[in-house]
């Protein structure tokens, strides 16, 4: 399964200033977004993750997109990965 | 699972309103955003007609989405506004150089004009001399206070009349939290207006000042406004720090929080014969202070003198004494003890 993750707003900082990434993760397991934040927290997470995450969910005040829309109408950390899905994140912590 | 925008007009929604908790598409959110701004305005009288205002614009999300709204309500609605984009340039290397290269870009394509004063212009100091001064303890407070005094000198220069500033709900929410916990009942009192307003200074005005944060950052997403997001390199404001997390933590578990603490803040009332500090203007450069000398100075006359340490430190009493008595301003010498 292939998806596609982009980093902007401040939070490519914390990947090495890379902001989009294509990851192919393994089809036969499910892949939600609570798995996914662990599988980035220890794939490629460069640096200060608890600037990225907060526990399980990701650190209040950076902003989640499925697919270009919020991921707050999706479920949040059980939405379920698909094929070719597009994550955003972007942080609103950096810069006024 | 597709959820469609609760106007009803049969699109999908893209994203859930912190402030409502309504699922709305991208056209009703443009327009609800745009409309509530455009209400604050209206609604606070926050500018007239014939007026120049000067956005303090940084290159960050906040002030380009600023600039970019203010123009277009300024022509969809007839405000009658000359609008100016005014920059300061704290001289941070890595930083304010890369940020100010996307406020140019916004120049060009908002069409509005642009001026950029600089630290090193108005006080003779970059901040990178002045943490190489200070070192990375204080620079805040001195970039701040110089910042703060530098978009009203740019805006004084332009023959602006108010000064806009891109404060979002969140800011607000964390600016009263910081003044309750700090207990500047002052501070606490002037944070909530829509506009502040004193003797000598310009007004200067708040649209975004309901706006949640994480609006704002859409509204740019979805619009691909062009902004600049990085930390600053010298370590930021460690207690702003602390609130700011606060409120982002408030925000998660119930995302009208941010409103509710503004609100909150609007009811606040000091109890009659409570004694605030005067608003007066700084005997030395003539700008608004509650001091006799106002903290820039303070801050700049410990620079110059090479002991940057005394303006921050219990002796920034002595400092402003030292420099009233340059003034031969003997009279408000009494005044200065007290109020230090
Ligand atoms: S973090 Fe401090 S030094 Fe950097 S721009 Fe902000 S106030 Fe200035
Ligand atoms: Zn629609
Ligand atoms: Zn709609
Ligand atoms: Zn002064």
């Amino acid at each position: 399964m292939e998806v596609s993750l982009n980093f902007s707003g401040g939070a490519e900082l914390l990947f090495g200033k890379i902001k989009q990434h294509t990851i192919s993760l393994p089809a036969e397991e499910t892949w939600s977004m609570k798995k996914l934040l662990n599988w980035i927290k220890d794939n490629l997470l460069k640096e200060r993750p608890e600037l990225f995450l907060q526990g399980d969910m990701v650190r209040p005040g950076i902003l989640v997109l499925v697919n270009n829309a919020d991921w707050e109408l999706v479920g949040q950390l059980d939405y379920l990965l698909q094929n070719k899905d597009e994550i955003v994140f972007i942080s609103t912590l950096h810069g006024g | 699972m597709v959820v469609q925008c609760s106007a009803g007009c049969g699109c999908n929604a893209v994203l859930k309103r912190p402030k409502t908790n309504d699922a709305l598409c991208k056209t009703c959110f443009y327009w609800a955003f745009e409309t509530e701004v455009h209400h604050t305005i209206m609604s606070t009288k926050m500018f007239q007609s014939g007026q120049v205002v000067a956005i303090g614009a940084s290159g960050g999300k906040d002030s380009t989405v600023l600039a970019y709204i203010l123009k277009h309500l300024n022509e969809k609605y007839n405000y009658g506004l000359k609008l100016v984009l005014l920059s300061i340039d704290e001289g941070i290397t890595g930083y304010r150089d890369d940020s100010l290269e996307s406020v140019k870009r916004n120049q060009e394509e908002y069409n509005l004009p642009l001026t950029v004063l600089s630290y090193k212009d108005l006080y003779g100091w970059t901040m990178d001399d002045i943490v190489k001064q200070v070192g990375r303890k204080n620079n805040c407070t001195f970039c701040g206070v110089f910042r703060r005094q530098a978009l009203e000198r740019g805006a004084i220069l332009l023959n602006c009349d108010v000064i806009a500033t891109g404060h979002n709900a969140d800011d607000v929410a964390e600016t009263i939290l910081m003044n309750l916990l700090r207990g500047d009942i002052a501070r606490l009192q002037r944070c909530t207006s829509h506009i502040t307003s004193s003797e000598g200074s310009l007004p200067r005005a708040k649209p975004f000042k309901y706006a949640y944060e994480k609006e704002i950052v859409l509204y740019a997403y979805f619009k691909k406004l062009d902004y600049f997001a990085t930390e600053c390199v010298y370590a930021p404001d460690a207690y702003r720090g602390h609130a700011r997390a606060l409120v982002k933590d408030l925000e998660a578990l119930r995302s009208t929080s941010i409103i509710d603490i503004i609100h909150a803040g609007e009811q606040l009332a000091i109890k009659d014969g409570v004694k605030l500090p005067k608003q007066g203007v700084c005997s030395a450069c003539g700008f608004v202070s509650s001091n006799v000398i106002c903290k820039a100075c303070v801050l700049l006359e410990g620079l110059n003198r090479g002991r940057p340490k005394l303006a921050i430190g219990k002796s920034n009493k002595a400092l402003a004494e030292i420099l009233a008595d340059r003034l031969a301003n003997t009279a408000s010498l009494s005044s200065v003890q007290d109020q230090f």
